[in-house]
């Protein structure tokens, strides 16, 4: 156990933890920040991703100890002061069925429209692919990516 | 169509508000709305789901039904408020938990809208009628010349209006009506028109608590270390070096193997790392793929039961001038929803409270008081939101884990699974070999269908058979029969059940006729269906948008499917493309769906896109095999979902119906592994018979 030192949506927290323990683990059961979602835990879904230093990674296989001194963002912490642009046409297309892949889909596609703000479907296909969603909102997803993408 | 004016049951709605309170709260029978003459016989009724109309005009709708992505939070809601004539933006949903009183609350079979539409509706209609009752009496006129819209009761030709919120405590006083006018259907403004789901913004801005969120003050977590293989069992634990993980609580036995109840998650993860187990092998060591084909196969020269017969396939069969067959061999398959199974449970005081994310309150029940032995009100069974379900959620082994985790401890406990438990212990599709032999008479015309079929359905039939018996094309003589195995597998429903297997076999060997004969499959399904008039309508629909019979490029081809499952019609097109070096893509679904009345029509087209999905995954990749006893996939590697990059375009149809609504969750999936093999098979000429494609093309 030791301490560790990190800014979480923009607040800097110390933890006292298991410094092997995956940053998943950190943020939901230590800070009770559920939004972001236990899905494989193998780094194959994407459905736990947050922005670690502004880049998409994967909470589940990323130790703690890694984050020492990093500034992590999640899906609560994206969208609080307001929602998003990619969140608020998220819900205008009605991208999500059961939703509980969607804030790593979220995640990972600010991300990408970040660095590249006008995205082929090429440009998604690569930054989107290891995403995986069972109920099968892939169409609307790009759909709404390209949208974001017309609207700023 | 239900009359205008329905005759409701004295017992169907019962007010429970009185003058003095300000609400107006009406309760219905959920469960038992589609058979409303039972109900007369009880003496005493009691709701479980509620319509509630505040004074400040907020209505508030408790379901006792299951969210999962098929979004019936938002189109069980629309049918009432229609016939309410509320203000949408005032509509709220509240989960309803389980009652024991009104047995089934399982939500499956896509049967959410279709058979809770009446009861929706009257309920509706009821409070609006109620309404405009009080303002009637209000303003001291006749109540036809009051009228109810958006949320308020208005005068004809005048300018005077009362909102809702104003009417309930006069409204609360009134008796209840027995019978009430229904909309007409060609004055709906809710029904029949997209509304976004009442919940979307809680799914995108990660506030939405689903089972694996769900905290309770002083919660504990356990993960367990499961048995195996199939029929082993546990031989020694040594727990030492577990317990001294920090955060570790307790290791504890239970059925399904060893459970490390802990602080938090990871610590629950890392002392089941630290158990050192050993495990008595059991009888199904030697279980495989293989063997279980090998006896799917053998099974098939038993005759079997009979669940279809027409005409005489004997005669039939002797006076055939061509015969095709072929043998159709189709995996198991796991939901893998993408939120793995996870459970809560707190014995108190003779009480077991259980909070689980459930399509089937009734069977988490069952499991909580098999555990306990506890009855009636000593269970309180809570049902959470869920990341998808497909069927996996009907089956309560999860439940059952976490109330024998809790028996041990004091506080609540949340048992959690890893995906790489939830594949592994699955109730999976049952695997199922079909023999189908078609007889042709001298001019190429079907005579006889005959379907022989296998199925580990573990004493279930419908698992293996569902839909077999219903092949919709005219052939005159027809004879479907069933071989059921047993096997130490769990088995259960997967999203459509048996007819994506059925549908799968009949939908290959129909456009196999066509293919073998040199007809247009499309052309000879019509001339097949043509006293099928709902059938022709997705096809002509399908085929019409997918341009089928125009030109495509070299090395593309199509392929056409249609089925009729959960009382709704599906028709698919699958356009594909093949590179030189033989590799596959997807380029193009047409999808169109006959499902009656349409509530909400892009929930509609959402279902489409994702069954077709879920189609397009098991056609492609999707199976469970066995080696040593055991189930060999664990994560998405080796159980790979489609992905984006994968994704064809997707195009979804509805057709315009007034009949009654059905469902849309099931029935886009059996309809779209046969378009996509048959369009392999126009391509390249291999019939495709054993599913998943994988590498069958190079
Ligand atoms: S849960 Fe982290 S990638 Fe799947
Ligand atoms: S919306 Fe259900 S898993 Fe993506």
């Amino acid at each position: 156990m030791i301490d560790l030192t990190f800014t979480l949506n923009n607040h800097r927290e110390t933890v006292n933890i298991d410094p092997e323990t995956p940053l998943l683990w950190v943020l939901r059961d230590h800070f009770g920040l559920t939004g972001t979602k236990y899905s494989c835990g193998m780094g194959i879904c994407g459905n736990c991703s947050v922005h670690i230093n502004g880049k998409p990674q994967r909470s589940c296989t990323i130790p703690i100890k890694h984050v020492a001194g990093k500034e992590v963002l999640t899906i609560e912490g994206l969208g609080a002061k307001g929602l998003h642009p990619v969140q608020k046409v998220w819900d205008a297309e009605a991208v999500s069925q059961c939703g509980y892949c969607q804030p790593g889909q979220i995640m990972n596609a600010v991300a990408l429209l970040k660095t590249n703000p006008r995205p082929s479907d090429a440009d998604i296909d690569e930054a989107m692919n290891g995403v995986l969603c069972r109920c099968g909102t892939y169409q609307r997803i790009r759909k709404a990516i390209h949208t974001v993408a017309e609207e700023v | 169509m239900l009359p205008a004016t329905a005759k409701l049951n004295r017992r169907q709605f019962l007010k429970l508000s009185s003058g003095s309170t300000a609400a107006l709260i009406l309760g219905f029978n959920w469960s038992l709305a589609s058979c409303s003459e039972s109900q007369e016989s009880r003496s005493t009724f009691i709701p479980n789901a509620y319509l509630r109309i505040d004074h400040n005009g907020a209505v508030t709708i408790v379901m006792p039904r299951s969210e999962m992505g098929q979004k019936i939070f938002t189109s069980l809601p629309m049918i009432l408020a229609e016939e309410l004539e509320a203000d949408w933006k005032k509509i709220r949903v509240v989960q309803g938990d389980l009652d024991q009183k009104f047995g089934s609350q399982t939500t499956g079979g896509s049967a959410s809208v279709r058979t809770q539409y009446d009861i929706m509706r009257k309920a509706g209609a009821t409070a609006r009628t109620m309404l405009i009752q009080a303002a009637a009496e209000k303003w001291n006129v006749a109540e036809t010349r009051c009228f109810a819209a958006a949320g308020a009761v208005h005068i004809k030709a005048g300018h005077q209006s009362l909102k809702y919120g104003s009417l309930v405590a006069l409204a609360a006083a009134l008796p209840v009506p027995h019978d009430v006018t229904l909309k007409d259907p060609a004055d709906f403004r809710i029904i029949g028109k997209t509304h976004n789901s009442i919940d979307g913004l809680s799914k995108i801005d990660g506030s939405l608590k689903y089972g694996y969120d769900f905290h309770l003050p002083g919660m504990l977590t356990a993960v367990i270390a499961r048995i195996p293989r199939y029929g082993a069992s546990l031989k020694q634990v040594d727990d030492s070096a577990s317990l001294l993980v920090p955060g570790v609580v307790e290791v504890v036995p239970v059925s399904a193997g060893v459970a490390v109840i802990a602080q938090n998650t990871s610590a629950a993860l890392e002392g089941r790392k630290k158990l050192k187990l050993t495990w008595n092998k059991g009888q199904h060591e030697t279980l495989s793929s293989q063997a279980i084909f090998k006896e799917l196969h053998d099974a098939l020269r038993q005759p079997g039961e009979i669940i279809r017969k027409d005409g005489d396939p004997s005669q039939a069969r002797k006076a055939a001038a061509r015969k095709l067959d072929l043998t159709f061999e189709l995996p198991f398959l796991d939901h893998a929803p993408q939120e793995p199974n996870n459970c809560v449970a707190h014995i108190h005081e003779d009480i077991c409270e259980v909070w689980a994310p459930t399509q089937n309150p009734g069977s988490a029940f069952r499991a909580a008081s098999g555990v306990t032995g506890f009855k009636d009100t000593q269970i309180k069974i809570h049902t959470l939101r869920m990341g998808g379900a497909f069927g996996r959620r009907l089956q309560s082994d999860y439940v059952k884990d976490a109330v024998e985790v809790a028996q041990h401890i004091d506080v609540p406990v949340k048992v959690v699974r890893t995906r790489s438990e939830d594949i592994k212990n699955g109730f999976y599709r049952p695997a199922t070999v079909h023999q189908v032999s078609v007889r042709l008479d001298a001019s190429d015309k079907p005579l006889l269908w005959e379907h022989h079929l296998s199925g580990p359905a573990n004493g279930w039939a419908p698992i293996i058979t569902g839909g077999a018996d219903e092949l919709a094309y005219a052939i005159p003589h027809q004879q479907v029969s069933y071989v059921m195995t047993e096997l130490p597998i769990p088995m259960g429903a997967w999203r459509s059940v048996a007819h994506t297997q059925n549908g799968f076999v009949n939908e290959s060997m129909i456009d196999e006729i066509a293919c073998s004969t040199g007809r247009d499959p499309l052309t000879f399904r019509r001339e097949l269906l043509k006293n099928e008039p709902r059938h022709l309508g997705v096809l002509d629909l399908a085929a019409d948008r997918s341009g089928w019979g125009s030109k495509l490029p070299e090395g593309q081809a199509r392929g056409i499917a249609v089925h009729y499952s959960f009382q709704s019609y599906v028709a698919v097109v699958a356009e594909i493309s093949l590179s030189t070096r033989g590799k596959l893509k997807v380029e193009r679904i047409t999808a169109a769906i006959d499902c009656g009345t349409v509530i909400n029509p892009d929930g509609v087209h959402a279902q489409l896109e994702g069954g077709v999905i879920m189609g397009l995954t098991a056609a492609l990749y999707g199976e469970i095999t066995h080696k040593n006893g055991r189930v060999q996939q664990s994560n998405f590697h080796n159980y790979p979902l489609l992905t984006m990059a994968e994704m064809p375009v997707i195009s979804t149809y509805i057709v315009k119906s007034t009949e009654p609504p059905t469902g849309a969750g099931e029935p886009p999936v059996p309809p779209t592994p046969p378009a996509l093999m048959n369009a392999i098979a126009a391509l390249t000429g291999k019939r495709i018979t054993r599913l998943p494609l994988k590498n069958q093309l190079s």
